[in-house]
């Protein structure tokens, strides 16, 4: 180290910080995972939600699950394995139908989820309603409904 | 490193600057032009969120420049601490504002977005969480970059600001893919490809060009206005010692 300039010694200093840094914002982001979430699917919600806390709930509306009650509205949330269903008295978003990504936040009680709030959470492509169209026509659609 | 020391002369950065200028707001104001009749008359509509797409052209180059800039003012930080030119501590307060800016129109078009889209104007993902505490680095940077009476002091502590908060850029991009977030993956730059329609790319990058000159010139201009006024200060206390 005596032998280098101070410019290099600037230079090593600044390269130790910065991967210093990285690495403990690495370690805390990985441990505090849980809380930067934004959601739980159905499947880790059981481990993750403690009795009467507020948790978000996220995945898929299932296909014909949504069904009116005399309390509101009623749809299961679905990740492929398991599935929850969520009742919910309150406006719902434009974009909320069977199919589409939803973020719930509510109570799991017994066996349904009691939501507070629905958003709707769409996913990454963009594309003209006829492209789309086209897609559903040649059976190669693979987005959502 | 060559071309950092050929440019580090301020005389002759003066010289290049002003040349690339008038070539930076012409790019600018033709993308511009171009780029808001493409994204706002000329682009179809999304077939899941229909006209509210539009708000992406604003958002996405903004949120892209945003990061640029904070990439580009931590690199300055790092000539500047190293190599201790003063050009380079220049150039890196001179970008604050433009990237404070472009940060804060991110988060207002996201909001925007956001409330007729996901029903809300504002959540704590970790999308935008990151993305909000890149904007408040870009305030503590000028305030602590211009909280001295000789600016050159705050320099230093303002530049190691600047080499910390760097940490947050790569947060901020794989923030969705990293965790749950209600905010979307992303649909550009990704490594299958983009999963946006080439007529909605086309007015994304010209309105991205469009940003891209635009802060370039706005740069420049800031540039030679603070070395103008560092020359100014210089002068001054010259005459207050004789």
């Amino acid at each position: 180290m005596r032998d280098l300039s101070p410019k290099a010694k600037r230079g090593i200093a600044i390269v130790m910080v910065i991967s210093a840094l990285g690495l403990a914002a690495m370690l805390v982001l990985n441990a505090l995972r849980d809380h930067v979430v934004f959601f739980y699917g159905p499947s880790d919600i059981l481990d993750k939600a403690g009795k009467g806390q507020i948790v978000r709930l996220g995945g898929l509306v299932a296909e014909n699950s949504i069904t009116s009650l005399s309390d509101g509205v009623g749809f299961t949330i679905t990740d492929g394995n398991n599935a929850i269903d969520v009742v919910y008295a309150g406006v719902l978003p434009d974009l909320f139908r069977e199919g589409q990504g939803v973020v719930t936040e509510g109570v799991l009680e017994a066996d349904i989820f009691r939501a507070n709030t629905v958003l709707a959470k769409h996913d990454e492509t963009y594309m003209p309603a006829e492209v789309a169209d086209m897609l559903k026509d040649q059976g190669v659609w693979k987005g959502q409904e | 490193m060559m071309m950092f020391d050929y440019l580090a002369n301020p005389t002759r950065f003066r010289k290049i600057t002003t040349a690339i200028l008038p070539v930076a707001v012409l790019v600018s104001a033709i993308a511009l032009a171009f780029g808001l009749y493409l994204a706002f008359l000329a682009s179809p509509a999304d077939y899941q969120q229909g006209e509210t797409v539009r708000i992406m052209y604003i958002h996405v180059p903004a949120a892209w420049m945003a990061m640029m800039c904070y990439l580009l003012m931590a690199l300055s930080a790092v000539f500047y601490l190293v190599w201790r030119h003063p050009l380079a501590d220049i150039g890196a307060r001179a970008m604050a504002l433009p990237g404070a800016g472009f940060a804060l129109i991110t988060l207002l078009t996201g909001s925007f977005w956001g409330r007729p889209m996901w029903g809300t104007w504002w959540v704590w993902d970790a999308r935008l969480t990151s993305m909000l505490i890149l904007f408040f680095l870009y305030l503590g940077y000028m305030a602590l970059a211009d909280g001295f009476e000789r600016a050159e002091r705050g320099s230093k502590p303002a530049s190691l600001l600047l080499l910390v908060g760097v940490i947050n850029l790569p947060i901020i991009k794989f923030s969705v893919d990293w965790w749950n977030t209600l905010h979307q993956g992303s649909s550009v730059l990704r490594l299958d490809g983009p999963s946006i329609d080439p007529a909605m790319l086309k007015p994304l990058l010209i309105m991205a060009l469009a940003m891209l000159g635009w802060f370039i010139a706005i740069t420049i201009l800031r540039m030679n206005t603070l070395i103008m006024r560092r020359r100014i200060t210089n002068l001054e206390s010259r005459k207050s010692w004789s």
